[in-house]
């Protein structure tokens, strides 16, 4: 059985547990290991970074030399802000010395720079490879689009071998699933991030015009990787849809989810049941 | 660098966002790509004109503006930068310099109390706890009625832990806060 | 015995302040050969020359050292006043006091003392130089010009008008380039193939012009005034010979839906086509990839209909050989693609066109017959997008440089749009207006003024076909600070000018440079614009940089100037610094042979009366010979010397120090 270290990050312990959930289910099915990181802290997401840039880089720094520490060389991060943290990390102290001296000094704890941080899609294409697809035995028939948002198509060095402008990361899980991926302008929009109290009539505007496009695409589902998006679309879509902003509510699911439901997983151990937009109806005959 | 004057703000985008100022040559793709631009009240662009000034009035402008705020870190504006710079890491030096001086403009002290509440989490159980941190959002942005419903349909959906949890190497946490915190000392 | 002349200038203080030019004159007269010292304020004045002409005639002088600037300034001006005194010219040698000594020294007693060493050392050369003669080579008095846009066409009508013969050879089937291509032309707006076709026609039928079309230079040999050029007569497939034009074989071929290139792929040709009605010569190629009956055997319904037997499947490339004596280098540019921007759908969005294909809606002989309708579904635009500087002024995606020519063709569009469709929309992205030309700024202000057309400063993030059809435009207008969106039907991107794939390789044959981007490099920014650094190339066009219609003409009229100039006289004199062999100790190892890189040295045999080869030995062809020394360096029984740079010169020079 491959063991891959597992990065949580505070949002699957709460508002995104289905993430988490789904996750775990599919790395056991897929017979993979998930070490959950000893003791792991937050990596500080967009609040760190606005506001102490030493504080941005100090928090993700104590994870990496956990990981390293623990024996951890891979080290999946499911949630998108999550990795981008990580790893945008992770290159900057590859590229600065100096930084690394700083922040060994911040932390008190040493990182020789020896852990590969890997993202949903790269997780799910990886499994998929190793044999996921020949236990995905329920295809799921449904017409999706694929939603990378920001952290999942852009940065620098962060996301690799995928087109910023037209990213396909999630192109072959879904074709596995069965699903069709239907071809849309908002695969990397924004839909509004981390502004979800704090500004929310912005996120509402920005998560409507991504509804407004998938629901225009045809799609049955939006399928996403990060909490944020999930979020921002799965919690705030009622909002919408009481204000009469949106004629209708929109399945937003996990791409983890979906590969749990063509592997004939049972929903509600995806955490299908915790959406705020009922999703569980998607599956051929119901649930 | 030979011959040319740097500003202040000009050497502290070069050293900590790794931006040189004067490559900028206001085409104004950032502005439109951003998908928070139509809330902002200086636009990216002009953020990055201002910040080439870098006089005392262009200085005064930038750290009283509401738009540093609303960055909301999606990368559009340095993945399309056709002078390979990143705008949104000028303005997070920027707002960094802002929050130090302490004149937060009204409209953007919402995003800032809920960073705030969200590192007091942080810092003190060294993860994000959702209840906390909405709890402490409201007493420090005073915005008590907004979301009220969405707190028990959370729970009823099991999408929120109780307790949080607080992890063994809390107090190193608070440590590395510290540190950083000191750092940033003016 | 050595009667030598040294003469000093202060040339006004750039020497003067840090030398002491009347201690250096001093020095030289007492040197051993030197007969007169003087120094001089400006030496390359009138009167300075005087001086120099005055001593040689009066003191009989053997040799002269002008003690002065950098040679590559007033050589030439010296030397002629030595040979109008009856002096060889290559008696004649200069010391660099101001380059190599006054200019870079701050110290005057050091500097001074430099100076007089710099002086004693081409003393001691020219004691030794022998007096030479330049070197003549009979010129062919033909021009290549290739390429056969406006600027080779230019270029071959001016030379033909001077009485010499031109090859004009194009690669596509017409000649005319992109200005066959344009609906009108900016800032006067008259129809471009009005005033192209007349020097279309006059290119291909004057009698001193040989035309050759789909055509493309192979190889080529030799050096300024002697080239041998092989040309790729590439297979027509059509006799043009027997073929009259009538157009029966392309009117019935059956292979019809191959996009036409020249009118960007927005009409459609045959496998068997002209490119358009007005092509010259007006006879058709097959297109090979396309056509059955080359691809598979199947069809020959052209061989069938055409009346004169002209169609021969049997074609094959031939290549043929030019003797020229100058060539012009005209091979024009193409649009860069902008696929390469994901952000503006990346190529896959078919209302999102690229410049030409906008001139092609706009041309009357177009595939709309001027009628503007956008690909998609043919319908007329009622708000159309144009942006400025796509893939120009980008080089994390394009290219670094400015394209100069994209602000006029933009505001010439928005004007003709406007002009077409009244009740459209034309919007601007701009980052600057580069409008400096005669008329051109005038002409942009009139399409924002009198033709309505609304510029916008700022770039555009993304481009995005909404489910309706419509094309989502995010653009920012920097001036107001704010982002604009804007829903258009159809969006033209001014694509970067880049240069014609191959030019590269064409380049190199010719040995002529060219910058990262591939645009030629001239030989001097400013003062030899159309030269290059291989004698006897010229270059016209786009070929070089970015550049409009008139400057286009201007550089080609300029480039035909400069070959009637080389063919003025039968033969070109060039200077006579080249190797020479010592045919009695040459031992024919080859070394020189295999290290000249101009391909200038040689095997010669030395035969007697009767014809019978003696010995074989090295030899070196003067009009290939650069002068470049590698031939005297590698030869190891030192049998190879420079005139003017012989080892027994330079070894004089060192002993001298």
């Amino acid at each position: 059985m491959k063991t891959l270290g597992y990065f949580p990050g505070c949002s699957l312990e709460g508002g995104g547990i289905e993430l988490d959930l789904s996750v775990r289910a599919i790395a056991k099915a897929a017979g993979v290991d998930l070490r959950e990181i000893e003791d792991w802290n937050c990596c500080g997401a967009s609040a760190a970074h606005s506001l102490n840039h030493s504080l941005a880089v100090a928090l993700p720094y104590r994870v990496l030399a956990l990981a390293e520490s623990q024996g951890l060389s891979e080290v999946l991060a499911p949630c998108a802000a999550c990795f981008s943290r990580l790893k945008g990390t992770q290159v900057r102290l590859a590229r600065s010395p100096e930084l690394s001296q700083r922040m060994q000094e911040v932390v008190q704890r040493p990182y020789q720079g020896g852990v590969r941080i890997l993202n949903i899609n790269e997780f799910m294409a990886s499994l998929l490879e190793a044999g996921l697809a020949q236990k995905l035995t329920r295809p799921l028939g449904l017409k999706v689009v694929a939603y990378y948002g920001c952290l999942l198509s852009r940065g620098q060095d962060i996301v690799t071998g995928d087109d910023a402008e037209d990213p396909k990361g999630m192109e072959a899980a879904i074709r596995a699933a069965g699903c069709e991926s239907l071809p849309w302008n908002c695969a990397n929009e924004c839909c509004g991030g981390g502004f979800s109290m704090s500004k929310t009539g912005a996120v509402l505007d920005l998560s409507q015009a991504v509804l407004d496009e998938a629901r225009a695409a045809g799609a049955d589902a939006v399928v996403t990787g990060c909490p944020m998006c999930h979020s921002n679309l799965d919690m705030r879509q009622m909002e919408l849809v009481k204000r009469r902003r949106i004629p209708g509510a929109l399945p937003i699911l996990y791409l983890s989810e979906l590969l749990g439901l063509a592997a004939g997983l049972e929903p509600a151990a995806l955490g299908l049941d915790r959406h705020f937009i009922e999703s569980r109806g998607l599956v051929r005959g119901g649930v | 660098m030979s011959g040319t004057k740097e500003h202040a703000l000009a050497k502290a985008a070069r050293e900590t966002a790794g931006v040189v100022l004067s490559e900028c040559y206001q085409c104004g793709k950032c502005t439109a790509g951003c998908p928070m631009a139509r809330y902002m009240d200086l636009s990216p662009n002009q953020i990055m004109r201002l910040a080439q000034a870098g006089d005392d009035a262009a200085l005064e402008r930038l750290l009283g503006c509401e738009a540093l705020w609303y960055c909301v870190g999606c990368l559009t504006c340095a993945q399309r930068c056709p002078r390979k710079l990143d705008p949104a890491a000028v303005m997070d030096l920027l707002r960094e310099m802002a929050h130090r001086r302490g004149k937060i403009p009204a409209a953007a002290r919402k995003v800032l109390a809920f960073h705030k509440a969200f590192l007091d989490t942080v810092e003190h159980g060294g993860r994000m706890a959702e209840i906390p941190l909405v709890l402490r959002y409201k007493m420090k942005s005073l915005d008590l009625l907004g979301d009220v419903m969405l707190g028990p349909v959370m729970l009823a959906k099991r999408k929120l832990p109780l307790l949080p949890h607080r992890i063994r190497g809390r107090g190193e946490v608070r440590r590395i806060f510290k540190k950083c915190r000191e750092e940033h000392r003016p | 015995m050595a009667r030598i002349g040294v003469f000093i200038c202060h040339c006004g203080e750039n020497i003067g302040r840090t030398v002491d030019c009347a201690a250096v004159s001093a020095a030289a007269a007492k040197m051993p050969g030197v007969v007169v010292g003087m120094d001089y304020k400006y030496m390359c004045s009138d009167p300075g020359q005087q001086m120099i002409r005055k001593a040689i005639i009066e003191q009989k002088l053997t040799g002269v050292v002008v003690g002065a600037c950098s040679p590559r300034m007033h050589e030439r001006t010296f030397r002629a006043a030595a040979a109008e005194a009856g002096l060889n010219p290559y008696l004649l040698e200069m010391a660099n006091l101001r380059e190599h000594c006054s200019w870079v020294h701050s110290n005057q007693a050091e500097a001074t003392q430099k100076a007089i060493d710099l002086v004693r050392v081409m003393v001691a050369k020219v004691r030794r130089n022998r007096p030479l003669r330049p070197i003549r080579v009979p010129v062919e008095p033909t021009a290549l010009v290739v390429g056969g846009g406006i600027a080779g066409i230019q270029a071959a009508l001016d030379i033909a008008a001077g009485g010499k013969k031109v090859v004009l050879v194009e690669s596509g089937p017409s000649i005319g380039g992109h200005m066959a291509r344009l609906s009108e032309t900016f800032p006067t707006l008259d129809c471009s193939q009005c005033i192209l076709t007349p020097r279309m026609v006059e290119a291909a039928s004057h009698p001193n012009i040989t035309l050759m079309t789909y055509s493309e230079v192979a190889s080529v040999e030799g050096f300024v005034g002697n080239f041998t050029v092989t040309i790729r007569r590439k297979a027509r497939y059509v006799d043009p010979a027997k073929c009259t034009g009538c157009g029966d074989c392309f009117n019935k071929c059956p292979i019809k839906k191959i996009p036409n290139e020249f009118d960007a792929g927005l009409g459609l040709r045959r496998a068997i086509y002209v490119p358009f009605p007005q092509a010259v010569p007006n006879k058709p190629v097959i297109d090979a990839a396309h056509c059955t009956m080359l691809q598979k055997g199947k069809c020959g319904l052209c061989a069938k209909v055409c009346p004169r037997g002209a169609i021969d499947y049997q074609d094959q490339d031939r290549l043929e050989k030019v003797k020229v004596g100058a060539v012009v280098l005209a091979t024009g540019f193409q649009l860069w693609d902008h696929a390469a921007y994901g952000e503006y759908g990346g190529g896959r969005l078919r209302d999102v066109i690229d410049g030409f294909a906008f001139e092609r809606l706009a041309s009357a002989s177009g595939p709309t017959a001027g009628l503007i309708k956008r690909p998609s579904d043919g319908k007329e635009p009622k708000t159309v997008v144009f942006l400025q500087c796509c893939g120009s002024r980008d080089d994390k995606v394009g290219k670094k440089y400015c394209s100069k020519i994209c602000c006029m063709y933009t505001a010439k569009h928005a004007m003709l749009y406007r002009h077409k469709v009244h009740d459209g929309r034309a919007v601007v992205f701009y980052m600057d207006v580069r409008a400096a030309g005669k008329g051109y700024e005038e002409f942009v202000r009139r399409a924002i003024e009198a033709d309505g057309a609304e510029y916008v400063r700022g770039r555009v993030s993304r481009i995005t076909r909404r489910r309706d059809g419509k094309l989502v435009v995010l653009g920012a207008d920097t001036l107001a600070g704010r982002p604009v969106t804007i829903d258009a039907d159809l969006v033209v991107l001014a694509d970067a000018v880049v240069p014609r794939p191959g030019s590269e390789k064409l380049a190199q044959l010719f040995g002529v440079g060219y910058d990262q981007d591939g645009f030629y490099s001239e030989a001097h920014p400013k003062l030899r614009p159309v030269e290059t650094a291989a004698a006897g190339v010229f270059l016209a066009g786009a070929c070089q940089a970015p550049k409009d219609i008139p400057e286009t003409v201007s550089q080609a009229s300029a480039a035909a100037a400069k070959v009637l100039g080389l063919f003025a006289k039968p033969e070109l004199e060039r200077e006579p610094v080249i190797a020479r062999v010592n045919r009695t100790t040459c031992a024919h190892c080859r070394a020189c042979i295999s290290a000249c890189p101009y391909g200038a040295a040689k095997d010669f045999d030395i035969v007697d009366r009767a014809g019978k080869v003696l010995r074989a030995v090295a030899d070196v062809n003067e009009g290939l010979c650069q002068g470049c020394g590698t031939c005297a360096s590698v030869c190891r029984s030192h049998s190879v010397d420079l005139d003017g740079f012989t080892d027994e010169q330079i070894h004089a020079e060192l002993n001298a120090l």
